[in-house]
């Protein structure tokens, strides 16, 4: 069997052509991303080398994780501006619990990301049991946050942490051996192959259209490449940061939460048709609520990042452009302001276009405020795709 | 005619009324549907069918009145609750969510799962075998529904009603879009689920469609039961008790009017 069946999703070039025309495939940004690195690479090599893409990716994982917080909220039609002000609560609670408090490391990690956990709680019963629009109250919870983590931070304004504690120094040296890359690629392109040919078995005894045997070939060996290009390549520096790994680790499990799992089904119908999916007999609520919780958790986790990464909380951590930047990478990565469309993978893409962008930019000399009007310039051109697209699907 | 002996119906609707503001869209209903009975609803626009679908739906709290499920009172708070207790139906407005393919909407809120994940091949299996069933030209049942024309939508909604077979069935405007073939099909659908002992209740406004499968026809005519036919009254007769040409019997008459 070569040619791809009908109705199989991703089969053959003209339904490649229809998703891309439709928005839901994330092949146009992936070559918008490699376009970016091709055009900074010429302009400056330096951008190219490994230990660079290795501090790219570690500066990518803190915004990057609260980006994929602002996925869920967006796909069930809602939005959170706070999630910078969260994080930079997050990242005071720790450095207050586990210096000034003298608690273990874990336990303050543990309250930072309860704290992201109750501030969900509230937005989703301010969403879903008053009707509040989420833009307006979390544009009030930003700046409620940011007074909190001011009042946490006390009077000192910055705390350090300690340089020696395994959680800063996991987070800024910790690297995975290049053995146990290696395996985990191997172990995961294992996997994805079995899940291809098992699910491939049983929709052909099923009698139901199923992927050809190229095509589940042609993915592994596709997932296979990707994935040793990346280990290779920056593990010709110092390779693949733990919070790199916890960063793509959950970017999968909220994408296969997001397909395959009822839940996931729910926040799509329900972002996509609110009053449909609750006809349909979708818990709306529930589903709503959850959403604001999983943001908020993972803006504090990202908070957490941040902190350990700069080995210290101030009041600037989480401050400026951090929500916007993660809001902005959501939509670049293509999932739609509108609600309903999008994938987990487009906070990885859209946080690597922007910080590819101002890593570039910053490699050249060039100052913040021409970085802030590119990645503006480039904000704007992906809300005008989403624009077209769900223009044209309404027609 | 004297009363045949008729069975306890399954679902009924005593004394329900709603009102959307300053409008009445129900006023005071009775409604009774039984096991192997198809209950047709009619009227004009604005009579206050949807509403009273909605009611049987979950999607609707009444103000007033009660429904009862085998004689005894159910709370029908949310379609997921009227679901859960057997009542399925199909909105007018078809309540699909567009971005979704035909599986996913067929499905939706009631997915079948394989552990903690979804069996896609369960319900991709389910989803041909519940369309063909409607004689459905659906190209690709993982086409968004989208890009689906005004038919092939509305088989798509009625195919979800049918899912796990519900006890009663209420369609609201089921033809509305369809071609004559694909009414044919539905309407033969209606009378094979009466067959099967499932009770029916189907909304319309063209009472033309209700003759060939309805046991009863109740006459919503703002918001009240203007009147009961049985299922062969004439078309004229339905016409005129729709439009309210001709005085209903006794109780409805005056308040109707207002
Ligand atoms: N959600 C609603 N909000 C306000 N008014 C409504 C609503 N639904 C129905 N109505 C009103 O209630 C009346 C009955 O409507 P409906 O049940 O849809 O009638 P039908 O289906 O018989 O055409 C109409 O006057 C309509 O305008
Ligand atoms: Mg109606």
């Amino acid at each position: 069997m070569t040619t791809a069946p009908a109705g199989l999703p991703g089969a053959g070039l003209p339904a490649v052509w229809q998703r891309v025309r439709g928005g839901s495939s994330l092949l146009p940004i992936v070559a918008a991303l490699v376009g970016i690195w091709l055009v900074l690479g010429a302009v400056d090599p330096a951008f190219l080398a490994p230990e660079n893409l290795v501090n790219l990716t570690l500066q990518s994982a803190p915004v990057g994780v609260i980006a994929l917080g602002v996925v869920l909220v967006l796909l069930v039609g809602q939005i959170d501006l706070s999630v910078g002000s969260l994080s930079g609560v997050a990242a005071a609670v720790v450095a207050v619990g586990s210096v000034t408090l003298g608690w273990p490391v874990a336990l303050a990690i543990l309250a930072a990301l309860v704290c992201g956990v109750v501030v969900g709680l509230g937005y989703g019963v301010l969403s879903t049991r008053l009707g509040l629009p989420s833009f307006v109250f979390t544009l009030a919870g930003l700046l409620f946050l940011a007074g909190v983590q001011l009042r946490v931070l006390g009077p000192l304004g910055s705390i350090n942490l300690p340089f020696e504690s395994w959680f800063v120094r996991s987070v800024q040296q910790g690297f995975l051996p290049t053995p146990v890359a290696w395996g985990l690629v191997v172990a995961i392109v294992a996997a994805y192959a079995a899940v291809q040919v098992t699910a491939r078995a049983r929709r052909r005894r099923a009698d139901l259209p199923a992927a050809g045997v190229g095509q589940v070939v042609l993915r592994t060996a596709g997932l296979a490449a990707v994935l040793s290009v990346v280990v290779a390549y920056l593990g010709a520096a110092r390779g693949i940061g733990y919070s790199v790994v916890l960063f793509a680790g959950l970017v999968v499990v909220a994408d296969v939460l997001l397909r395959r799992t009822r839940w996931g089904r729910s926040v799509r119908a329900v972002g996509g048709d609110r009053r449909a999916a609750m006809l349909a007999g979708v818990p709306v609520r529930r589903t709503v609520v959850l959403c604001f919780v999983a943001c908020s958790t993972l803006a504090a986790l990202g908070g957490v990042l941040a902190a350990g990464r700069l080995g210290a909380a101030n009041q600037g951590t989480g401050g400026a452009d951090t929500y916007l930047v993660a809001i902005a990478a959501a939509v670049i990565g293509g999932t739609s302001l509108f609600g309903g469309r999008g994938s987990a993978w487009s906070a990885v893409l859209g946080v690597l276009v922007i910080q590819s962008i101002a890593n570039g930019l910053t490699l050249m000399n060039v100052d913040q405020a021409a970085r802030y009007m590119v990645t503006g310039a480039v904000l704007l051109l992906a809300i005008i795709i989403d624009m077209l697209v769900r223009k044209r699907r309404e027609v | 005619m004297s009363e045949p002996l008729l069975p306890a119906p399954l679902l009924s609707v005593r004394g329900v009324s709603k009102r959307f503001g300053g409008v009445r869209a129900l006023v005071d209903v009775d409604v009774d549907v039984r096991e192997h009975e198809v209950l047709a609803v009619v009227g004009d626009n604005g009579a206050g069918k949807s509403t009273l679908a909605g009611v049987l739906a979950g999607a609707h709290r009444p103000d007033a009145g009660e429904v009862l499920l085998d004689g005894r009172p159910v709370v029908l708070d949310s379609p997921a609750a009227a679901r859960a207790l057997g009542i399925a139906a199909v909105f007018q407005e078809l309540a699909l969510v567009d971005d979704l393919d035909v599986v996913e909407n067929l499905f939706l809120g009631h997915e079948t799962l394989r552990g903690p994940l979804l069996d896609e091949v369960a319900m991709e299996r389910e989803a041909w075998r519940l369309l063909d069933q409607l004689a459905a030209s659906v190209p690709s049942v993982r086409d968004p529904v989208r890009t689906l024309s005004g038919g092939q939508r509305q088989v798509v909604a009625v195919a979800r009603a049918l899912l796990g077979s519900p006890r009663v069935v209420v369609l609201d405007e089921p033809t509305a879009s369809l071609g004559v073939r694909q009414t044919a099909e539905v309407l033969n659908l209606i009378l094979r689920l009466r067959e099967r002992g499932h009770a029916v209740v189907l909304v319309s406004h063209q009472a033309g469609d209700l003759q060939a499968v309805a046991d009863r026809i109740v006459v919503l005519r703002l918001g009240r039961v203007h009147d009961v036919f049985d299922g062969d009254a004439s078309y004229e007769d339905l016409l005129a008790a729709m439009t309210g040409a001709v005085r209903p019997s006794a109780r409805t008459s005056r308040e109707a009017r207002r």
